[in-house]
């Protein structure tokens, strides 16, 4: 199948029940994405496609064909995202692992809605865990991204 | 046993096996000047002056952490550090994780360790030290490059400066390599830091937010095939036999192999090696705990607690004091089983050669996980080389004495022949034991004329953490898991009351139990706050007053319970429908009192705000300890709210996040943290944040609905 990814064409040679996590990951060498629940339950495998937040642990990679697929590592080249910039203001990460998919869950609401509400950040947040426990910056920081301009 | 469905790939690694070593390039000198050399020699150019740095004539600084990083900010505090007497460039500074070796043991373990709370104590001197040799040493150097007395130099922001002659650390790095280190060095009086105390950002932000940063689960190389695990349903349980035939079916898969801990499916990446786990078919022989039922063990625990068990501690005449006493409360409790469940599932990648082993994982127990897989491949600890990652949390869940994902996967690589990075997929994580042992507490409290404690009848059950590991020597006189009872035996509500009897039963039900963030602190606290709470109300004092009472001699709590008040604003109206509640606890080595603000909407509990108050001595990055005492209550709110581990027939009912809740971004309170100045010898603090924040919460839930909660997750009463 061929999939478009940070805006490159890559062939890959997998079933078409993979999940685009691991076609990400494991075909693609693109690790920026992470494993956390394979259930769609914690939101660390978020990516974008077409624009939307999706988990990709449970989408096909085969549904994402003909479609804009964006990662954490296509997000921007020098982590200059509105985004990226909040979370480095306000020093969200800890150990940082589900902090890939935080960030495009984030820059997916801030793209959708330039001025997030509390209630808009639950709405769009609630579905990605974080045992370090930075919500708070989160919360602050998509504020702030929001600020910075969005995308 | 071994079936293969496609050729075994070890000539292919081999060939590989010497790239790898490409990356890791150590040689130092320990403090005092004794040259030791690991896995290679130092770049050229390099002045290594001990195992914790590295100055390069680029004039970059490389600090190596002796303790790994898993989101609690040593990443930036140790390198704080060293450049608190350095006198380097904070931006020239790089961080690497060191490798397994005895020069990093811990300094108070002698292990390389990560755990505790002890990271920030424990090299506190250390780490200072290494930076200030090196300073002497650069210093030296450039007296003898000027022509002048050491005393004349100054090293500043990274350069070293003798009235109008300069040179940088880099410049002077060669020359420095060349001197004999100097065996100590005075270090800097505390008035005169410039970088201990003060908030610094995270070094490890950059990587973090592009996805850059590797965890375990990160590691590729070719070559590298990847495995999932079938553990038995029960713990302790064996492999009767297996069918792989369909397994063996599914594109991708290599090769499925039998190991101690079950039957492995070693495929080309982790969606082959996962569906065809699920496509095995193993029959299982039952492990000794295969008849566990929780809800029968809590059963059995809390008849335990009408028994006296093995004394831990005891003084005076508790029985009389409970006869004569004005007034007595009885409280019994319970706390389920936990997992820690990081967010990175367990994982680790391991590489055999022919005159070693590597391996990548993220761990917080190194040289005990090398000497682990050294013992399984019959080689000397120092032929396996292991790289520390970044960890996706620990929470003392990578720190486990039986070493049981980086043991797994040496037996999984080894059986398949190939190099292999083993993952556990989330329900083989949720599944896999090694949880916070479930406990039962029952308290009888006596209570004086004047509503004092004057007697506390205690008794508690639960496993032993360190029996059968090697900690098993921390156990103490009448068997006493120290584990079991810390928080409790040392508390200064009970050491206070002059009649008392602490009781401990150690029941060994077979469910493997370790180490979780605040460890036996998570139930001590929660049961000890909780009484002295229901004790302040049968007194018919407030809360914080009645505390402020006793722990009157206690200054440090009683610092920390002042501060936390004032801030809270205790006693202050609150919005109709919220109460507060309060706890202090006193663990690894610092103190926490933590102000709750709750509500309760049908039978949800809601948290408002946390104001926390801490005294971890010398602050050495306010910004850290914020943010720890945040993820601490987050940490904590998650046990105190939802999570709970239960077994039917030895069998763990949860699996993954659905039915092992933890706590989300919509139940976050607010949490203020305030640091009690403090020049004391530094404390822990990635654990002493969670111990107050479940009874904080029960307390203010019994303020506001007159339900007294005793058992975690907190679960409330419907009334109405």
């Amino acid at each position: 199948m061929r999939l478009t990814i940070n805006g490159t064409a890559h062939d890959v040679d997998a079933a078409p029940d993979m999940p685009l996590l691991w076609v990400l990951r494991d075909l693609l060498g693109m690790t920026g994405t992470k494993y956390g629940c394979g259930m769609a339950l914690c939101g660390a495998c978020t990516v974008h496609i077409d624009g939307e937040a999706k988990r990709s642990c449970t989408t096909k990679a085969s549904s994402a064909e003909g479609k804009q697929i964006t990662t954490i590592e296509g997000l921007s080249d020098d982590g200059s995202h509105p985004v990226q910039q909040a979370w480095a203001e306000l020093d969200v990460v800890q150990c940082g692992y589900c902090q890939s998919g935080q960030i495009m869950a984030a820059a997916a609401l801030v793209a959708s809605d330039p001025t997030p509400d509390d209630a808009a950040i639950d709405q769009a947040m609630n579905g990605l865990i974080c045992r370090c426990g930075t919500y708070e910056r989160i919360r602050a920081a998509v504020k702030r991204a929001a600020e910075l301009g969005g995308r | 046993m071994r079936h293969s469905s496609a050729g075994p790939t070890r000539r292919e690694f081999l060939k590989t096996s010497a790239v790898a070593t490409g990356g890791l390039v150590i040689a130092f000198h320990v403090p005092g000047a004794k040259r030791l050399a690991i896995a290679g020699m130092a770049p050229a150019d390099t002045f290594a002056p001990n195992a914790f740095l590295r100055i390069g004539t680029d004039d970059t600084i490389t600090v190596l952490l002796a303790h790994s990083e898993m989101g609690q900010g040593i990443w930036t505090s140790l390198p704080m550090l060293i450049a608190e007497e350095l006198e380097c460039d904070w931006g020239q500074i790089r961080v690497e994780h060191a490798p397994a070796a005895p020069a990093y043991a811990h300094t108070a373990f002698g292990i390389q360790a990560t755990g505790g709370s002890t990271t920030t104590w424990s090299e506190f001197d250390r780490y200072r030290q290494a930076g200030a040799l090196a300073r002497a040493m650069l210093v030296a150097a450039a007296a003898e490059k000027f022509g002048v007395s050491p005393s004349e130099c100054r090293a500043l922001n990274g350069v070293v400066v003798a009235g109008d002659k300069r040179a940088t650390f880099g410049e002077l790095a060669k020359a420095a390599a060349a001197l004999e280190a100097p065996g100590s060095v005075p270090l800097k009086d505390p008035e005169d830091w410039t970088v201990i105390g003060t908030p610094r950002k995270r070094l490890d932000t950059p990587e973090k937010i592009t996805g850059q940063a590797q965890f375990g689960i990160d590691v590729q190389f070719d070559g590298l095939l990847t495995a999932v695990v079938a553990h038995a349903p029960t713990f302790g349980g064996t492999v009767r036999s297996f069918d792989a035939t369909e397994a063996l079916a599914v594109p991708g898969v290599r090769q499925v192999v039998q190991v101690p801990s079950g039957v492995a499916v070693v495929a080309d990446h982790f969606w082959a090696a996962t569906t065809g786990r699920n496509a095995l078919k193993v029959e299982w022989a039952p492990g000794p705990a295969a008849g566990v039922d929780t809800d029968a063990l809590r059963a059995e625990y809390l008849e335990l607690a009408g028994t006296p068990g093995a004394t831990a501690d005891e003084t005076g005449n508790v029985a009389e004091a409970l006869a004569t006493a004005s007034k007595t409360i009885e409280g019994q409790f319970s706390v389920p089983y936990l997992a820690h469940a990081p967010m990175e599932p367990l994982n680790c990648t391991v590489r055999i050669g022919p005159d070693g082993c590597e391996i990548w994982t993220g761990t917080q127990f190194q040289t005990v996980d090398q000497g682990a897989a050294a013992a399984i491949l019959g080689l000397a600890p120092e032929q396996v080389t292991l790289h520390t990652t970044f960890l996706g949390g620990g929470f003392g869940r990578r720190a486990n004495p039986a070493n049981d994902f980086v043991a797994e996967a040496v037996h999984v690589a080894k059986a398949a022949g190939a190099p292999v990075k083993t993952v556990w997929t989330r329900e083989n994580d949720t599944r896999g034991g090694y949880y916070r042992p479930a406990f039962v507490h029952r308290a009888r409290l006596g209570l004086g004329a004047d509503g004092g404690i004057i007697a506390w009848d205690h008794v508690a059950v639960g496993q032993s953490i360190v029996t059968g590991t090697l900690f098993e020597g921390m156990i103490g006189e009448n068997g006493i898991d120290p584990n079991s009872v810390e928080g409790l035996i040392d508390s200064p509500y009970l050491t206070g009351v002059p009649n008392r009897r602490i009781g401990l039963h150690t029941p060994a039900p077979g469910v493997p139990v370790l180490w979780w963030r605040s460890v036996g602190h998570t139930h001590t606290a929660f049961v000890v706050e909780s009484m002295v709470d229901e004790a302040a109300h049968a007194a018919g004092r407030d809360p914080v007053d009645y505390r402020r009472t006793l722990l009157a001699d206690h200054p440090r709590q009683l610092g920390v319970l002042e501060l936390a008040a004032e801030k809270a604003k205790w006693g202050s109206p609150l919005p109709a429908g919220q109460a507060r509640g309060v706890a202090i606890h006193e663990s690894f080595g610092s103190f926490v009192a933590e102000v709750a603000e709750v509500s309760v909407e049908d039978d949800r509990i809601r948290v408002h705000r946390v104001v926390c108050a801490v005294d971890c001595g010398v602050a050495v990055n306010p910004a850290t300890i914020a943010v720890q005492l945040q993820g601490a209550v987050a940490f904590g709110l998650s046990a105190a709210l939802h999570s709970s581990i239960s077994l039917k027939e030895g069998r763990v009912q949860e699996s993954n996040f659905h039915d092992y809740q933890v706590l989300r971004l919509s139940e976050m309170p607010a949490v203020e943290t305030y640091i009690v100045p403090s020049k004391a010898p530094p404390g822990g603090i990635g654990e002493p944040g969670t111990p107050p924040i479940a009874p904080a919460v029960a307390n203010a839930v019994f303020a506001l609905t007159g339900q007294r909660l005793r058992d975690l997750p907190l679960k409330l009463t419907l009334q109405g």
